[in-house]
């Protein structure tokens, strides 16, 4: 995904405006990396270079701490995050048939985002709401017992009106 | 006057205001909602405003409080009353409609709406207590005990009720003692190796160096496991006194919580908790007068199930990806910057202080031999009453599945339980009567774990549930030891060709010998633990293996691949539109006699028919393997 030039320029300057927070240590660098996620949605290049530089470490490793974590997305997420709980109960109570209505009604696959970057879709490993599986977050709002026409509802209930038997049409766009 | 006294002293004030502040709450009426992150997702939050909403509408002067979770989570949305005149009754499946009721008859009124009352939190004769269920009398509860009772965002309630006396106490003795006392407990880690707690304190207050650590492990990954999340969530301070008679025992004045990001309402808590602590003495400079100092961080970890283990733990600290080192040196001996460092688990801590109050005699009369004390578990998956509960070591597991779980859901058979996450195993229906501990479950090949359960029932498939398994730890492998990177990925590709029906003979040998080597040629606990799913289910549940491999069958009826959805059409009530209606891809039409098909090359297999169909009727099935629809067809 190709960033604009605007959206470049405020990575650089929110990332810096963060870095003023935070002393020179390596041990910073998850704390600083979060900031910047919490703060732009996505860690991009452009970010991770600034915070090396800082940390006067080669960029290369905070790109490989970056990647190493689940947590770090590298790319802008869509205006609404959706995130399906794969742990053992969620998967035991049907998680991947709801994930797979996600799928299905989003037109896009796991860690990718809607080419209108309206929502994105990603699986966590478990948000310990294992009482209420299935369980799905949408921005940071819990979900449990979630079915298939559940997901049609919550969908409709952001303004999306998905025609029966329909997918959304476009290129999906791949996350790292 | 010497420190001692001064501690005892400042601490008996805390206590006084603490106690005015926590008994004042009993004046008039007090509302209990339970608005953990479990209480959260059944709908807490709506339910509180409802209650707050009726109370400032009826003009009722009332306390409200948001309390943690009882570990009732089955019942979630949960309130529990205090009406001067009644007993303590707790609410469960609460809704809008029976909060404004609550508030309409029993608070505005005398009615205690005992239909809707879960059950009373003391012995009355009014209403059955909790204690006197099945469930009640299994329990003990030491760490939960005040879990759902208290404010976990106000210290004065935890203060009120014994909290941080521990703390005042272990401070007036020497640090070797408060030592000695913990290894006297026999009290084992929590985390799921089991080891001495107080053997890895020791070691690291000989260890040479003047500064050191003691962190908090709260990266609770494991996939169905949540009682991490439930203690830091609902009683955040047992926890941080833990963490500081440990720092105070082995001579650390800095601490740390290192908590998932997937838990923000526990980060949130924590937080308040030390915020609190500190204006109320009990962290910072000088701790309530005694000369130690301390002091505690948050750092959250970014999603990695590996930095559950402690040495990569401590390299995500460090600003390095999380993978873990050789051992030896442990970390009580070279840990967070090569510092001396004890790492123990959020319910390890929580013990602490009723240790130290109450001594490890008192610890060891709960328990076995070998593992004193309580476990806590955290039910979940085919159990009526799913949720936290803690029970003696040495319970058996069908107590706690049918006694404290009220058992399988649906009228359903009961098949396994899969103890210990990824790192666990399934034990079949002939381990039920095992006495469960750290040694017990690793004979029956499964693992104490950080004390996740789900039970399974006649409809989950144990090669999916080793699959799955594998896929979890596959994926967050972290990479360095070639065992665990390949050989869980090839073990992957042949278990997830099985649940196709692709297995070939040979695979179930193939897939023993692999686990060994994987077992062998790892590092850390995540590589030699990842084959127990696998292992686990070919010893006891072989024959399902077989029925994948050699007949193309899921006897479960659960892998998508090797099932089909179908229509009885004696049953169909044809003039019944809830199947059509309810499938996401148009595969479902009526036939010339309005009996309804399902078009096998549309469907999706998402079971949404099978919901919709009127329990009356049952005319949705599953067949496995998928060539009997076609063959059903032939007949009719």
């Amino acid at each position: 995904m190709n960033l604009t030039e605007e959206e470049k320029r405020i990575a650089v300057e929110q990332t810096r405006n963060i870095l003023q927070g935070f002393s020179g240590g390596r041990g910073n660098l998850i704390p600083i990396l979060q900031q910047v996620q919490e703060k732009l949605g996505y860690v991009p290049r452009e970010a991770m270079e600034e915070v090396a530089q800082y940390l006067g470490i080669p960029a290369v490793d905070v790109y490989s701490v970056a990647t190493f974590y689940n947590q770090f997305r590298l790319i802008p997420p869509g205006k609404h995050q959706i995130k399906v709980c794969m742990g053992t109960a969620c998967h035991m109570k049907g998680g991947n048939i709801i994930l797979d209505c996600w799928k299905r009604r989003l037109g896009i696959d796991v860690n990718q985002v809607t080419p209108d970057r309206e929502f994105s879709l990603e699986r966590v490993a478990c948000v310990g709401c294992c009482t209420m599986a299935p369980v799905t977050v949408i921005d940071e709002e819990v979900h449990g017992k979630v079915t298939p026409t559940r997901v049609d509802g919550l969908l409709f209930s952001f303004g999306v009106k998905i025609p029966k038997g329909q997918q959304k049409e476009g290129e999906a766009v791949e996350q790292q | 006057m010497n420190s001692s006294s001064i501690v005892a002293e400042t601490f008996v004030k805390l206590q006084q205001k603490s106690r005015t502040a926590w008994q004042s709450l009993r004046d008039r009426s007090l509302i209990l909602v339970g608005t953990a992150t479990c209480g959260r997702a059944a709908g807490a939050l709506e339910i509180l405003k409802v209650i707050k909403g009726e109370l400032e509408r009826r003009g009722i002067d009332a306390h409200v409080l948001e309390v943690g979770c009882m570990g009732h989570c089955y019942a979630e949305p949960m309130v529990t009353i205090y009406k001067p005149g009644f007993p303590p009754i707790c609410y469960g499946y609460v809704t809008e409609g029976i909060a404004g009721r609550l508030v309409q008859d029993f608070l505005a009124g005398d009615d205690p709406c005992l239909e809707f009352a879960l059950a009373a939190l003391e012995a009355n004769d009014m209403v059955p207590a909790l204690t006197d269920f099945p469930r009640g009398m299994i329990e003990k509860s030491i760490i939960l005990d005040k879990c759902g009772l208290i404010d976990p965002e106000q210290i004065e309630h935890y203060i009120a009720l014994g909290g941080y006396a521990a703390l005042a106490g272990a401070l007036t003795r020497e640090p070797d003692r408060v030592v000695e006392e913990i290894k006297a407990s026999g009290l084992r880690g929590r985390g799921g190796a089991g080891f001495p707690t107080g053997r890895k304190w020791e070691t690291c207050r000989l260890a040479p160096g003047e500064e050191k650590f003691v962190i908090c492990n709260a990266d609770e990954g494991d996939p169905g496991a949540f009682m991490d999340r439930a203690i830091l969530e609902s009683n955040p301070h047992q926890v941080l006194e833990g963490l500081a008679i440990a720092a105070y025992a082995v001579g650390a004045r800095r601490g740390y919580f290192y908590i998932r990001a997937e838990y923000p309402l526990a980060v949130e808590r924590v937080k308040k908790a030390l915020e609190q602590a500190r204006q109320y003495g009990l962290l910072g400079d000088n701790v309530l007068g005694s000369g130690f100092s301390f002091d505690v961080d948050v750092f959250q970890g970014s999603g990695a199930f590996v930095c559950g283990e402690e040495t990569a733990l401590i390299a995500s600290m460090e600003g390095e990806p999380g993978i873990p080192r050789h051992r030896p040196p442990f970390p009580a001996t070279a840990g967070l910057w090569g510092k001396p460092t004890v790492i123990d688990n959020v319910k390890t801590l929580a013990y602490v202080p009723h240790i130290v109050e109450r001594g490890a005699q008192w610890f060891r009369e709960t328990g076995t031999a070998g593992s004193p004390g309580t476990a806590v578990f955290a039910l979940a998956g085919k159990v009526v009453n799913t949720g936290l509960a803690e029970v003696p070591m040495g319970t058996t597991l069908r107590q706690l599945v049918y006694d404290v779980g009220s058992g399988i859901p649906k009228g359903k058979s009961f098949k396994a339980v899969q103890i210990g996450g990824p790192s666990g195993g399934c034990l079949p229906e002939a381990a039920l009567d095992m006495p469960i501990d750290f040694d017990s479950l690793s004979q029956a090949g499964a693992m104490m774990g950080s004390g996740g359960m789900v039970i399974l029932d006649e409809d989950d498939c144990m090669v999916e549930v080793a699959r799955f398994f594998l896929d979890f730890t596959q994926k967050e492998s972290c990479g360095k030891c070639t065992m665990c990177r390949l050989g869980t990925r090839q073990m992957l590709e042949i278990l997830e060709a099985i649940t196709k029906g692709q297995g070939r003979p040979e695979d179930i040998d193939l897939l023993l010998e692999l686990a060994e080597d994987v077992k062998a040629g790892s590092l850390c606990g995540l590589g030699k633990t990842a084959p127990n799913p696998v292992l686990s289910t070919i010893r006891y549940f072989r024959d399902e293996y077989e029925a994948h491999i050699k007949e193309h069958r899921c006897p479960a009826l659960m892998c998508q691949e090797l099932i089909a959805y179908y229509i009885l059409p004696e049953k169909c009530e044809r003039s019944c539109d809830a199947c059509v209606g309810s499938c996401p891809v148009e595969a479902i039409y009526s036939n010339e006699d309005r009996i309804k098909v399902i078009d096998q090359q549309k469907c999706v297999k998402c079971a949404s028919c099978l919901e919709a169909c009127p329990p009356q009727y049952k005319a949705v099935i599953k067949l496995s393997p998928p060539e009997l629809v076609a063959e059903r067809g032939r007949k009719v």
